[in-house]
């Protein structure tokens, strides 16, 4: 992968860079999804903090707690027609208790599904570290820049990078 | 002045790089009692269950009482983080991390205790739903197995829920460290980047996690309250020890809160990061759950008194004027008499060594109340030829006491790998917020367009 990217100290320029990118894209040959911003912190009253605000995420892990609950409920009620113990008349799937059970892996079912979401829509984890990235972002700078930018296109990005406030512009190549 | 985010960073990881010989001496002396702590359980277990004071018709006394109890704790942190979350109260940033690494150690301490109460351990695994070669499956009845449902959700939950805000400050801590210390923390960091993308799914599933975990951690203490309330036993068979619980595991869990953050505030230096309006915020909820707490136990005491049954009398008066009145008023003083006036008093509650004050007779009023609840119950059970008492031995005590220093080690080791305020949420909280949030370059030509 390469990439030209500038590091931004604020939002307020990180913000203007974007909008000076999504501008320039057409002129310089690169796609909006070719823009990358990368951050220390979430900035969400920022549009480049919103650039991706779509998720199933909570249907998921209403999807996921359905399918627990479900799961617990077959289990326990298996598990007792499995070894039908002496009940003296009674039921040998008892709904109170089982609810129970079933509540707890509805809950473990939603929760479980979170996590597995996050870590397979957040592409992590990555360990290889071939992805566009910088220290400096821990320092609190706002990368933003471009992946695989047009070979014709670096010298124009480089100074409209930096005419957006950027205190430095580098180049990465993995 | 306000601080930069690289000063914020120097200050919260400098206890990760950095530790006075006063942290190395508190380890040992808390590591030497964890040692004398498995030294007696290992006792208990080579010469058997005989060793403790338990015995006919007391058969649950300071370990279930310790297994209460540190359940209890446990609700310090992650529920009271995830209503913190849900409420966005955003003085909580500085608390959420300490609260939530409290419930992950009280929980695996408190979890450990139906280990130790076994007369053998080592079939512990009889514990765990599975098909037997004998063909018994566990009583799905049992409140016991409940527990064990209940338990293992609420740790996968918390412990969850304490991993996925970390991963952004290991990558803090991977871009700054060198060697070993990179690797390492390369590596819990997950790859984390800071992607708008990844932001926004690690919010959303904090948000999704807040709101699962607060019905789990009720539903955990109200499962441990059946554990009596289920059993016909005097002074237990009660419809309200469920929520009386799960008030009581709250309260304990605020008041161990604000314990730990008042000992790592002076032991790690967070002064300008724990502040005395952190404490006071605690301070007010803990008021609150004194006064829930004495409303509970009123409440029950009275539906008792008014009942006038002689088995669960019994069971009352011995725990008002007989055997057990010392700790059962020394429970009221702890756990309302002396905390209620001083968090009532703003000018007492705004002050971080009158709240620890208030907290530190809570933590043994709590206490005290689970052993309260357990002991005259089985000591009187119905027929007075059944009456018997209870004295702990030393393996008892040790244990116990151990778990109370374990918690202290678990917590200082813990500070020496985890930042212990979460740094990006901090930032977060000192956030700027535009004037007017600047679009996208694509909205404003959206916006042009007639």
């Amino acid at each position: 992968m390469k990439a030209i990217y500038g590091l931004y100290p604020d939002p307020e320029s990180a913000q203007r860079a974007l909008n000076v990118l999504e501008r320039a894209g057409s002129d310089l040959g690169f796609k909006d999804r070719d823009i990358a911003v990368l951050s220390a912190e979430p900035y969400e009253e920022y549009g480049f903090g919103q650039l991706d605000h779509k998720t199933r995420m909570p249907w998921l892990a209403a999807l996921g707690g359905v399918v627990g609950g479900l799961s617990g409920w077959w289990f326990v009620s298996f598990a007792q027609k499995s070894y039908p113990m002496i009940s003296g008349g009674m039921r040998l799937v008892t709904k109170w208790p089982d609810g129970i059970i079933t509540y707890e892996l509805t809950m473990l079912g939603a929760i479980l599904t979170t996590l597995i979401t996050l870590l397979i829509t957040s592409r992590i984890p990555d360990w290889r570290g071939r992805k566009l990235y910088d220290p400096a972002i821990s320092n609190g700078k706002i990368l933003i820049g471009v992946t695989n930018p047009p070979e014709k296109a670096r010298d124009e990005l480089e100074k409209r990078l930096r005419a957006a406030g950027a205190e430095t512009v580098k180049e990465f190549a993995r | 002045m306000e601080k930069t985010p690289e000063q914020i960073n120097q200050d919260l990881l400098r206890p990760l790089y950095h530790a006075s010989w006063r942290f190395y001496l508190t380890l040992v002396i808390l590591g030497s009692l964890v040692a004398a702590a498995f030294f007696a359980w290992g006792y208990q277990i080579y010469n058997g269950i005989g060793v403790s004071g338990l015995d006919r018709p007391v058969f649950w006394a300071f370990y279930i009482t310790d297994f209460v109890f540190w359940i209890g704790i446990s609700h310090a942190g992650t529920l009271i983080s995830a209503i913190l979350r849900v409420s966005n109260a955003t003085w909580r940033r500085p608390v959420t991390r300490c609260a939530e690494a409290i419930t992950v150690f009280a929980l695996s301490i408190g979890a450990m205790f139906p280990l130790v109460h076994l007369g053998r351990p080592w079939l512990f695994f009889w514990l765990i739903p599975y098909p037997s070669e004998r063909g018994i499956w566990p009583q799905f009845r049992s409140p016991l197995l409940w527990d064990f449902f209940a338990i293992n959700t609420y740790l996968i939950g918390s412990v969850t829920f304490l991993l996925l805000p970390s991963f952004p400050d290991f990558a803090l801590i991977r871009d700054r460290a060198s060697g070993w210390r990179k690797k390492v923390y390369g590596i819990a960091s997950l790859g984390w980047r800071g992607t708008p993308k990844q932001w926004h799914r690690l919010e959303m599933a904090m948000r999704i996690m807040a709101v699962a975990i607060i019905p789990v951690a009720v539903s955990v203490h109200t499962i441990v309250s059946w554990d009596f309330a289920m059993a016909p036993v005097p002074g237990w068979h009660s419809t309200i020890f469920g929520p009386y619980f799960v008030a009581g595991a709250i309260f304990s869990g605020i008041a161990a809160l604000i314990i730990a953050m008042a000992l790592l505030r002076k032991l790690l230096h967070l002064e300008e990061y724990l502040q005395p309006i952190h404490f006071e915020n605690l301070g007010k909820l803990l008021l609150v759950m004194s006064l829930l707490w004495f409303y509970f136990v009123f409440a029950e005491r009275l539906t008792t008194w008014y009942g006038n049954f002689p088995s669960e009398m019994a069971v009352f008066w011995v725990t008002q004027s007989g055997r057990f009145s010392k700790l059962f008023w020394t429970m009221v003083f702890c756990n309302f008499i002396i905390p209620a006036p001083i968090l009532a008093i703003k000018n007492l509650r705004a002050k971080i060594g009158w709240t620890v004050v208030a907290s530190i007779p809570i933590v043994v009023g709590m206490w005290l109340e689970r052993f309260l609840i357990i002991v005259p119950a089985l000591s009187h059970k119905y027929l007075p030829y059944t009456y018997g008492t209870y004295k702990p031995t030393w393996v008892e005590i040790t244990i116990t006491v151990g778990t109370f220093a374990g918690m202290g080690l678990l917590f200082l080791l813990f500070s020496r790998v985890f930042p212990i305020i979460s740094i990006w949420e901090l930032k977060l909280g000192g956030q700027k917020k535009p004037e007017a949030a600047p679009a996208l370059a694509s909205q404003e030509v959206a916006a042009e367009q007639p």
